[in-house]
């Protein structure tokens, strides 16, 4: 059977690699070693292993899955300059970032397992055997766009793969609705994600209408940082082609999103602090500490730090086409939106908690254990799936008798 | 309040249920699914399958449901040594219970929160598991959560200069909580008590992230219930033992109000700031403190609109 | 909408409806009066009235002493009857037994008591929608010293740094 070679080709080329390769799946190996390792504990022993609380039951495991829902969003919102631009390889952006948003959703979905207290339970959300609450619970709509999500992302990477490895152009009538679909997907597994917290009335830090427009300027950095390492980390190792012009555009774009993000935070402090209501306070255990308790302060800033130099760098043309400055600026931005957007959202949200009480979180020795593991398996399905898409891409791994073309020769736009 | 997410009566409702049993394809849907799970988790296959097997209790029909509970009963009183009985009351019809706290009369001693304890089997430690907080606020800053804490230990209790403001679950007209649940694992019943299946609940906390009260409380290890001081007298949705990583809370006692008693930590109080009774009886102690005192709710403003007031007697 | 039964409205119709001084006693199950063990009936001692002067009694001393409830003003014989020493009596003579002292507190604490009678001040126990218990005033207030006593708290919860360790 032709899908069954497919499936076959595939397998052999994630094995197939040079030393580079083969040491980073090894480390890859052995973070997801440490994960199992600090899962069976939890297992064993309970969320009680983790520093999580009933004065913190959200940390560091929803703070990744929140963070990583931007990941996966933005990725394919770089399909939308592909498609406005003109670029020749929009095929391989488009994959690419399919590629990336699948992986960050297998994340996702297991740092939500890793956080739940009966995962044995998980059946209970499915429609069919379980008793989905729509449409008034949120995380009930997160699990359903989020795997229809990942559905779509799969179905579009495997028919353009999967044609191209047969040698065949892919079905544009097939591809290019499901591909502009995935656009508004993108936001709307993001917006869901943001609505997941700004409903709770409870949490003054979370129940704003900022909130969702700030996660979507937020994903609007972080997701494209990964991309434009990435086409360069390609157009060295392999033969894709991806043009300066195109990676530059990507980070014109994002200098607008980072700038924005920016904004939306200096308009959420300025709220915060001119009106001093009892809601000021998480914001102040975040960027000032209350009393003694600071753990979170030096991270707040360091993020702001962050995202302020990767504005500069982005805002100035020179900054980002300068190919150091550029890669700092990326690096710089991953890491403020990581914090910002993870333990900075969580964190503040719930402490102190609603009846006052302040109890400093950090993540345990299981939790860091488990994200490590999570981590792990997210880059290993990413590095596997790169592995075997881009020699699809470039024409060199194809099916017995196909043609041989590598498929941006042939890019229709 | 969604009457499809009701537990079915067992004593006087059996036509509320629908279809009882799995048919054969969704059996082995789950047999087959139950034992990969059991692959990968390592554990008995047999509990896995009948946890998939499970449906939601508003799916149970009544003889399914007295099944389960038998199996309850007999799993528990081997387990504890004694004889447990599980029932699953249901609502009375014409009821719908309220809570009055005396602010001036809490001394904060703590009495309810231990007798709670007790009565509905909580965790006793490792996690430690409470249902009832008792806030220390200060006089001169009134109901100010910045100035509360709940880990007052003096000799002597009341302190001067302070007073106290026990927290449990408010049993909101409009819960939060119940709206987040993405299983309907926990929904408000028709005598005003939030109940949660203990069964059903995934452990995915947005419940104990929605409420505005601190009341929902998470198994965070398997809960530490030593046999002699466990209470038999169970009610699936009230007090009976519950899992690890599922979460809890105060249910006004509904293993004894739902037949007249009065929830134990009104009987403790050693001060009477307690009140409890039926909002539909005018003369039920709760209208009474109604119609005599101004009564406030907590957190008016997030309209959740509680059926647990507070109010100054003097 | 239907009620609780009759039975169970019971004690608070007929608490309703007596006049605030004549609630009887058939009306409210209640607590018996924490007397001191052997103490009653005081005619065991008091067989007769004794003089009516206050004076520094040689006995029931600890409670003279420890007397707070009005002192100076008061003393014994304002509340315990003379002639019928198992007996209180109200202002207008009216002798009342110990297990309807509520009445005898009424007479000052009106608001109280009226509270009291419908549930809102005090304490019951038994079912919310049937048969109670009352705790009557002298269950929780020494009547001798009635300000409520401060007590030792149960101890407080464990915070969440020490939870599991």
């Amino acid at each position: 059977m032709a899908f069954g070679e497919f499936l076959q080709g595939a397998a052999k080329q994630v094995v197939t690699g040079g030393k580079a390769y083969k040491a980073w799946v090894a480390l890859l190996v052995v973070m997801i070693g440490i994960g199992l390792v600090g899962y069976s504990r939890q297992w064993n022993q309970g969320l009680l292993a983790t520093n999580m609380r009933d004065q913190v039951t959200w940390a560091f495991y929803i703070g990744n899955f929140t963070f990583l829902v931007g990941v996966a969003a933005a990725a394919v919102l770089l399909v939308v300059p592909a498609y406005v631009y003109h670029w020749k390889p929009i095929k391989e952006v488009v994959v690419l970032g399919e590629l990336l948003a699948i992986s960050a959703l297998i994340m996702c979905m297991m740092f939500i397992l890793v956080d739940m207290g009966r995962p044995d339970r998980l059946t209970h959300i499915m429609p069919g055997p379980g008793s989905p609450n729509w449409p008034q619970s949120m995380l009930s709509w997160d699990a359903m766009v989020l795997n229809l999500y990942l559905i779509l992302n799969l179905v579009v990477v495997l028919h353009i793969l999967y044609r191209a490895y047969r040698g065949k152009e892919y079905a544009k009538l097939f591809v290019v609705p499901l591909v502009l679909f995935s656009i508004p997907a993108a936001v709307g597994i993001h917006t869901v994600t943001a609505f997941l917290y700004a409903g709770m009335a409870a949490r003054p830090y979370w129940n704003a209408g900022i909130l969702a427009p700030k996660f979507i300027a937020s994903a609007f950095c972080s997701g494209p940082a990964v991309m434009i390492i990435l086409f360069q980390v390609l157009r060295k190792t392999t033969a894709i082609e991806i043009k300066d012009e195109a990676i530059w555009k990507v980070a014109e774009l994002m200098a607008y999103a980072m700038f924005f993000n920016l904004f939306l935070l200096g308009a959420e402090i300025f709220k915060e602090y001119y009106s001093r209501t009892e809601h000021l306070l998480y914001t102040q255990y975040l960027w000032q500490g209350i009393g003694n308790n600071r753990a979170l302060v030096p991270f707040a800033w360091f993020s702001l730090f962050c995202s302020v130099m990767a504005t500069i760098i982005f805002v100035v043309p020179a900054g980002r086409r300068n190919w150091v400055t550029l890669n700092i600026g990326a690096v710089l931005i991953f890491a403020g939106v990581y914090i910002e957007k993870g333990m900075g959202l969580v964190i503040p949200g719930m402490t102190p908690d609603t009846l006052g009480e302040i109890y400093e979180y950090r993540p345990s020795a299981v939790e860091w254990m488990v994200a490590i593991g999570v981590f792990g398996v997210g880059a290993l399905v990413f590095t596997t799936l790169v592995n075997v898409a881009v020699p699809i891409m470039t024409g060199t791994l194809r099916a017995k008798g196909a043609p041989v073309t590598p498929l941006g020769a042939e890019a229709g736009h | 309040m969604s009457h499809r997410n009701r537990l079915p009566v067992i004593q006087d409702a059996p036509g509320e249920a629908v279809g009882a049993g799995t048919s054969r394809r969704d059996f082995l849907r789950n047999a087959a699914a139950g034992a990969v799970l059991a692959a990968v988790a390592g554990c008995k296959p047999e509990a896995v399958v009948e946890e998939l097997q499970r449906r939601h209790l508003s799916e149970l029909s009544p003889e399914r449901l007295q099944s389960m509970l038998g199996k309850l009963e007999k799993k528990w009183s081997a387990k504890y040594g004694k004889e447990v009985t599980v029932s699953a009351k249901g609502p009375m019809p014409g009821v719908n219970f309220a809570y009055g706290l005396d602010l001036s009369r809490c001394i904060g001693c703590r009495r309810c929160v231990y007798a709670c304890v007790k009565e509905n089997n909580q965790s006793r430690k490792n996690p430690q598991i409470q249902w009832i907080r008792v806030l220390q606020m200060d006089k001169e800053h009134g109901v100010a959560l910045q100035h509360a804490t709940p880990y007052y230990d003096p000799e002597k209790v009341p302190e001067a200069g302070h007073f106290y403001m026990p927290v449990q679950c408010q049993q909101c007209r409009h819960p939060p909580c119940t709206k987040v649940c993405p299983v309907k694992a926990t929904w408000k019943e028709p005598d005003g008590i939030v109940v949660i299946d203990y069964d059903w609940c995934i452990g995915c906390r947005c419940c104990t992230a929605a409420c505005p009260y601190g009341a929902r409380k998470f198994n965070w290890a398997e809960p530490n219930l030593p046999a002699a001081e466990m209470n038999p007298v169970t009610d699936y949705l009230g007090n009976r033992p519950r899992p690890m990583g599922v979460v809890e809370k105060c249910t006004f006692c509904l293993q004894r109000t739902r037949s007249g008693r009065y929830p134990a930590c009104v009987e403790i109080c050693p001060v009477g700031a307690r009140k409890f009774g039926n909002l539909l009886d005018p003369e039920s102690e709760i209208r009474q403190v109604m119609d005599r005192k101004r009564v406030f709710v907590f957190k008016e403003e997030l309209a959740t609109e509680p059926q647990f007031y507070f109010f100054y007697a003097t | 909408m239907k009620f609780p039964s009759w039975r169970a409205l019971l004690p608070l119709a007929a608490a309703l409806l007596a006049a605030p001084l004549a609630a009887s006693a058939e009306d409210i199950q209640a607590q018996p009066p924490p007397f001191t063990e052997g103490i009653f009936p005081c005619s065991q001692c008091h067989d007769k009235a004794g003089d009516p002067a206050p004076r520094q009694l040689a006995f029931h001393d600890e409670i003279q002493g420890g007397f707070k409830h009005g002192a100076p003003d008061r003393w014994c014989l304002e509340c315990h009857d003379n002639g019928k020493r198992d007996f209180l009596h109200l202002i207008n003579g009216k002798k009342v037994p110990f297990t309807e002292s509520y009445q005898l507190c009424g007479q000052c604490h009106g608001d109280k008591y009226r509270d009291w009678k419908v549930g809102v001040h005090g304490k019951r126990i038994g079912m919310w929608n049937g048969k109670k218990t009352y705790f009557l005033c002298v269950n929780c207030h020494n009547p001798h010293n009635p300000r409520f006593k401060a007590l030792k708290p149960e101890p407080p919860p464990i915070p969440p740094q020490e939870q599991g360790r």
